[in-house]
């Protein structure tokens, strides 16, 4: 088992370090010049070639992503012979020239609105999807499982700029059932208004995936009823509840569970399409600002962090299903 | 002792009820194709300590029997009528959770295979103490010491560390002998053995088999053996049901079944048997066709299309009148159209056949 770790998280650092490769050099092939775009309307060409020498474009790009990953273990000094050095420590993801601000600081503000919004949005779909589809799958046939499937059929149809404006128009404006939103509040700050703003945020993005989770839970726990195993629990005289909860439920979640780990850790890379809607200053607003203005550095931070989380939620979800499924257990 | 609906009337005459009876059993499914009689008016009787063999072929209506007598059929969605009686109590009028207090403690069943039907999260010694503590109130350490004597009873070899095993750690022969072990485990009255053996190695299916009739003489457990091979049978079972197409086609002490059979289908099951003693070598004589939908049975004899003397009854009652299951001896019931007389005829004429392959 051990062995098994240390070479999936060795697989992770080479997955890290190519995938930094590919987006650097993605992203400096763009035509749009970072050197123009940091002065404004008027500017010289003698100011441009200044800024370009102080964004580092001067040199091969090969040499730019030295730096890069320079940076990011021991830190790194930004305009070193300028009258003002901007010093950036390891680990340093970058500095935006357009903001004047640097990208760790940047992400590191925007990631708890981002893992509020996720976390809340997973709760709420996990809870309502796994409970319809299970209630669903112990129903079959009956008026329960066709409601769940009708609802399910409704909420994968929508998207999800749809539900939000719609949640908008009817909760906030015509039924003032909560107040407009004024920006994003930490839960230890103010409770009330971290809910308050938090709440059509998690349902928009709830709703898709629980429609989702309805019909795999639905399914899954059917299937699972066919099984063999089920039909020696009840051979056993184990009472219903105990099979459908520990021989059904246990077998048939496992899987769902699991696949929920990566949804989560898509989500933690940023909603783009809800926090605009809403207005939440998440990694999803500052991703979708940064390609808009081409902030190089931005881009390359907000990518590398959001793959991180990702790949090493993957690590976590394979090697939990290795605890609860004993079949996949290795070594 | 066995018994037809027809002759039930000799059951219900006599004081004592026979440790199990079944009275015009049947089970049917509402599918989307049409209602499913998986098996119509079946009655067998099964005295105390004996085994009987129900034979057929896959959708002969063998598990569905199987499955009614532990009440399994209603969470499949099937319909049950008629009676079982076991020691004297009526199954099918019983409440749910009164069936479930009697499955696992007064009957227990082991299932065709032992692959996936152990649940492949849990421990195979934690499955066993669960069906303990399903039906006595024991604490958790005596019910592991039981598991664990029972398991080296079943003959698992280093059972002390096998009780920790996954499922998935083990062969298909040890999931079986598991099974019979959890099956065991609160000395059932009843073991019903849904074709044990099918899904394992030839060599395996012989420990299987005897296993089963060594804890069965042990426990003085009363066993119905489900299988589709009548090679098995005849030095397991003392009484053979043959099933086809959801009715019992013929019925009798084992001993009669081999030496005089009388139903072609019966013939028919015999003649496919492969033998290794045979002095030339002789072709399988497989029945041919395929069993009938249980949708749509034929309006006659159900087994007619299939049968190769039906041409020999006056009038082609064969196709439709649906024979009735009749005593031809005592204790021998069958279900066929033919005179007695032709049914020995062509008996004797398949058993010579048979007999002069073998050395």
């Amino acid at each position: 088992m051990a062995g098994y770790v240390v070479r999936r998280v060795l697989g992770m650092v080479l997955l890290l370090f190519l995938l930094t490769l590919t987006v650097f050099f993605l992203f400096s092939m763009m035509p749009a010049d970072p050197a123009r775009l940091t002065c404004g309307k008027a500017c010289s060409p003698a100011v441009i070639e200044s800024n370009r020498r102080h964004l580092e474009l001067d040199i091969p790009p090969i040499e730019q992503y030295q730096r890069f990953v320079t940076g990011i273990f021991v830190g790194r000094t930004f305009s070193k012979d300028s009258p003002r050095p901007i010093e950036c420590e390891a680990p340093c993801l970058g500095y935006s020239f357009l903001r004047n601000q640097q990208v760790l600081t940047m992400i590191v503000r925007a990631a708890p609105v981002t893992f509020w919004l996720a976390i809340g949005g997973f709760v709420t779909w996990m809870t309502v999807g796994l409970t319809l589809g299970i209630v669903a799958a112990l129903k079959r046939g009956h008026w329960q499982d066709r409601t769940v499937m009708g609802i399910a059929l409704v909420g994968y149809s929508l998207p999800s700029f749809f539900i939000g404006l719609v949640l908008i128009f009817f909760v906030i404006l015509d039924w003032h059932l909560l107040p407009l939103p004024q920006g994003f509040k930490s839960p230890f700050e103010d409770p009330g208004k971290f809910v308050q703003t938090m709440l059509l945020p998690w349902i928009t993005i709830a709703t898709l995936n629980a429609a989702f989770y309805m019909r795999l839970t639905r399914n899954q726990v059917l299937e699972v009823f066919g099984e063999d195993y089920i039909r020696t629990a009840r051979a056993k005289g184990l009472p219903e509840r105990t099979v459908v909860i520990k021989h059904a439920l246990r077998a048939g979640l496992t899987p769902i569970v699991t696949a929920a780990g990566l949804d989560l850790a898509y989500l933690l890379g940023g909603a783009i399409i809800t926090e605009n809607i809403f207005s939440l200053p998440g990694l999803g607003s500052l991703a979708i600002g940064s390609v808009l203005a081409s902030d190089l550095p931005l881009i390359t931070g907000i990518t590398l962090v959001t793959a991180t989380v990702i790949i090493f939620a993957n690590l976590v979800v394979d090697l939990l299903y290795a605890v609860v499924d004993p079949r996949v257990r290795v070594g | 002792m066995i018994t037809s609906n027809e002759v039930a009337g000799s059951v219900q005459h006599s004081p004592a009820r026979p440790f199990l009876s079944i009275e015009n059993l049947a089970v049917s499914f509402n599918t989307e194709d049409g209602v499913v009689r998986a098996i119509d008016g079946v009655s067998v009787a099964l005295e105390r300590g004996k085994t009987l063999a129900v034979v057929g072929e896959s959708g002969s209506g063998k598990s569905v029997t199987a499955q009614a007598i532990m009440g399994l059929v209603r969470s499949m969605g099937g319909h049950v009528s008629g009676e079982i009686w076991l020691d004297d109590q009526e199954l099918t009028r019983l409440q749910p959770e009164e069936v479930q207090a009697l499955r696992g403690s007064e009957m227990a069943m082991i299932f065709q295979d032992p692959m996936s039907s152990l649940h492949p999260f849990y421990r195979i010694g934690d499955q066993i103490v669960e069906a303990i503590l399903a039906h006595r109130k024991i604490g958790k350490a005596k019910a592991r010491k039981e598991t664990l004597d029972m398991l080296r009873h079943v003959g698992i070899p280093a059972a002390e560390r096998r009780i920790d095993a996954y499922p998935h750690q083990l062969s298909g022969g040890m999931r079986q002998r598991v099974m019979i072990g959890m099956a065991l485990i609160n000395s059932p009255q009843l073991l019903i053995a849904d074709e044990p053996t099918t899904a394992l190695d030839v060599t395996v299916q012989a420990q299987i088999l005897d296993l089963i009739s060594t804890l069965k003489e042990e426990f003085g457990t009363t066993v119905i053996l489900i299988t589709h091979d009548l090679g098995i049978v005849a030095d397991v079972a003392d009484e053979v049901a043959v099933m086809y197409g959801g009715r019992l086609v013929e019925v009798g002490p084992t001993s009669t079944l081999y030496e005089q059979p009388e139903m072609p289908y019966t013939l028919g099951l015999l003649s496919s048997i492969p033998r290794m003693d045979r002095e030339l070598p002789k072709r399988l004589d497989p029945i041919r066709g395929n069993p009938p939908s249980p949708i749509k049975l034929p309006p006659g004899c159900v087994f007619q299309p299939r049968c190769n003397y039906s041409d020999r009854v006056p009038n082609g009652a064969c196709l439709d009148v649906r024979p009735e299951l009749l005593p031809t001896a005592p204790d021998h019931l069958v279900r066929c159209h033919l005179p007695a007389e032709e049914r020995r005829q062509i008996s004797e004429e398949v058993r010579r056949i048979l007999a002069g392959a073998v050395r």
